[in-house]
């Protein structure tokens, strides 16, 4: 089936095109918008997005496909990105990822940088590496779906995976 | 006035706090009520009764210079505008705040909003401006909430809208979010990214903001910390503002430390009034139990790497890395850079090899792709630090790395090329024994193929 834009996404994206001179300026905005409610960008809006801002498919397409936080594929119910860079790296964050990966059941063996993520068998928990989150003073750090863990300690996996149920 | 600060937040007794001054206070909130009980928007007004010049002149004397990394001074960019310009103007408040060891602006804006959008509002005065944008980070999903939720209340009290204060002057401010991309820190990256493209970042000259930014118009892009100075400058008069720091590293900037040290954290500083000893030992309460110093990187994942035990060399002296002043200046003639204010402290528990793959890394991700020798440099640069980490480098290994670094440096459209390249220069140049002790002479003109998997735990993507 199709996806379809709800009304009130539809509403939100209208209501930010008017921010811009232009309306292609809007592009970013309509591509959170819609992640908003389906969690990633279904392929078969690419064209509906065109549409609105009065663009080529392909226009969009490069902008989805170059920005890391716009996603392709459904993530989990609870999208963990843990930060790889050097600070929180220095604090344990791989040490973190593997201990997230693990009790939240994710197989990272086959992540790469074209599949940096990795969704669990039942679909709550998705995971993968972010580059620095400005939080470099309290890492290791996460975040999951739009809330920031600092000092997140391996042994605190189970504790932080059990408030999102 | 006596504020209380959230337990274990004190500021430390060296701080001069102006723009953290209500970070982690008791009883603050980002509020606009709480924010006009203690003279919010006061600056404004009396920006309001000046000729636009005028602010511009207060901001050149006060001596501001930018705080997002390059280190210009505010003041002298707005000057850039043409002239007999008759476009619009647009300002760009840049909250991407993406680079490594940076962690400031998240406190100004998650918890003291109003102090950005009162300097926003005056700067746009200053500079002629009608629309101005906060490009923030995607990964900020709560202060871009927070940020429209002050630009609305700001609206209520006639700050923010049309006929501002009654003096005829409209503005609007629009917060534009960001999708995980550190070039879109690059104003230039963050301009493309505005107008809804790929953030590829654009050459200069000609494309210099100033003159032809955002929608080829005029557009001041000014970073979160360095607009929240305006309103202090307006406060306190460009002259008096001045007194603070030292001559050409005027006021004060947060320091965000990271890293081996006991208390990882913000710190306002005059600048240049703090040297590197009083931060890593006074203020952050020196390095980890047992562990002596070996490197720090001063200004953000960008800067060049200084050596514990280098001595570097002052225009009047010569100094060990602890009575490095830390200012724009002083950082500078170290052979490094103040850049973002991103202090990272790397102890002798730290192999360097690590250290640098990591950052090497990041700038393989990062790099927008359009210039060839950043692309393919910054990729080349991660597989040969990868394969010396995972203890299957050899020694010309290092010197092969060295060389790409130096071909990237200075032939690219943008400054990541330098950002990219600087790390690698300068962790090779200072500690090069530790990095050919890391490789393999039995390896010496072994062919190796790029793509074998390499197994090493700080490798996995
Ligand atoms: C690769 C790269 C990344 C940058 N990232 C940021 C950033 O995250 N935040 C920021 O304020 N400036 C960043 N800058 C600097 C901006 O290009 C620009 O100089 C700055 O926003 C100007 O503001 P200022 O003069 O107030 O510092 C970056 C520059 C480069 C080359
Ligand atoms: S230097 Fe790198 S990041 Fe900058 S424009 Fe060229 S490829 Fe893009
Ligand atoms: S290095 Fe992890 S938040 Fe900056």
């Amino acid at each position: 089936m199709p996806h379809q834009v709800p009304l009130e996404v539809e509403q939100e994206i209208d209501q930010r095109l008017t921010r811009y001179p232009d309306k292609r300026s809007a592009l970013l905005p309509a591509l959170h918008a819609i992640q908003g409610h389906f969690r990633y960008v279904p392929e078969d809006l690419v064209e509906w997005v065109a549409a609105k801002l009065e663009l080529e498919a392909i226009q969009v397409m490069e902008v989805l496909t170059f920005y890391p936080s716009f996603r392709q594929k459904a993530p989990g119910r609870y999208h963990i990105r843990v930060c790889r860079t050097l600070s929180c790296a220095m604090a344990g964050s791989h040490g973190l990822m593997d201990a997230l990966a693990e009790k939240a059941g994710i197989d990272r063996s086959h992540a790469d940088h074209h599949h940096p993520i990795c969704v669990s068998k039942d679909g709550r928990f998705s995971i993968e590496f972010a580059e620095c989150l400005a939080s470099c003073g309290t890492g290791p750090v996460c975040m999951v779906n739009d809330d920031l863990h600092e000092q997140v300690r391996p042994e605190d996996a189970r504790k932080l995976l059990d408030r999102y149920s | 006035m006596s504020i209380t600060y959230k337990a274990g937040k004190n500021p430390h007794p060296l701080e001069h706090r102006m723009i953290f001054r209500n970070i982690d206070r008791e009883g603050w909130d980002p509020g606009i009520e709480t924010y006009l009980g203690e003279g919010g928007y006061e600056s404004l007004r009396k920006a309001m009764a000046m000729a636009p010049g005028e602010i511009q002149a207060q901001v050149k004397t006060a001596g501001v210079r930018g705080r997002g990394g390059a280190g210009f001074p505010a003041g002298v960019k707005w000057g850039f505008i043409p002239p007999n310009n008759t476009k619009p103007v647009y300002l760009i408040c840049n909250a991407d705040e993406s680079e490594p060891g940076t962690f400031k602006d998240r406190y100004i804006m998650h918890q003291d909003p109003h102090q950005l959008i009162e300097g926003m509002v005056i700067t746009a005065f200053a500079i002629g401006c009608h629309t101005a944008y906060i490009y923030i980070r995607e990964e900020f999903p709560f202060a871009a909430k927070i940020l429209e939720g002050a630009i609305e209340e700001a609206r209520a009290k006639n700050f923010v809208g049309r006929n501002i204060l009654g003096t005829g002057f409209d503005l609007e401010i629009h917060v534009h979010r960001g999708a995980g991309a550190y070039i879109c820190g690059e104003e230039t990256g963050l301009i493309e990214s505005l107008e809804g493209k790929r953030p590829y970042p654009r050459i200069k000259p000609p494309y210099f903001p100033a003159a032809m930014g955002l929608y080829l118009c005029p557009t001041i892009v000014n970073n979160v910390e360095t607009l929240c100075h305006v309103t202090h400058i307006l406060k306190m008069g460009g002259e008096e503002y001045a007194k603070l720091g030292t001559p050409n590293n005027t006021g004060t900037r947060i320091l965000c430390v990271s890293g081996d040290v006991q208390k990882p954290g913000y710190f306002e500083v005059q600048v240049g009034k703090v040297t590197m000893g009083q931060l890593i030992n006074e203020m952050c309460g020196g390095l980890r139990t047992g562990r002596t110093l070996k490197a720090v990187i001063p200004g953000g994942s960008s800067a060049k790497v200084l050596r514990a035990d280098e001595t570097f060399k002052l225009k009047d002296r010569e100094i060990s890395i602890w009575d490095i002043p830390m200012d724009f200046d002083s950082l500078a003639a170290c052979g490094s850079m103040a850049g973002s204010g991103g202090v990272i402290v790397i102890d002798d528990s730290r192999s360097i090899a690590w250290v640098l793959n990591n950052i090497n890394a990041f700038y393989a991700h990062e790099s927008c792709g359009q210039c060839t020798p950043c692309r393919e440099g910054s990729l080349w640069m991660k597989k040969i630090s990868d394969r010396i980490v995972a203890g299957k480098g050899s020694p010309d290994d290092v010197d092969t790395l060295e060389s790409v670094a130096y071909r990237i440096d200075g032939r690219t459209i943008c400054a990541f090329g330098e950002a990219a390249s600087w790390p690698t220069e300068s962790f090779i140049a200072k500690f090069r024994d530790e990095l050919k002790a890391a490789t393999s002479d039995s390896l010496k003109g072994a062919i190796v193929n790029p793509e074998t998997k390499l197994a090493a735990a700080s490798l996995k993507v």
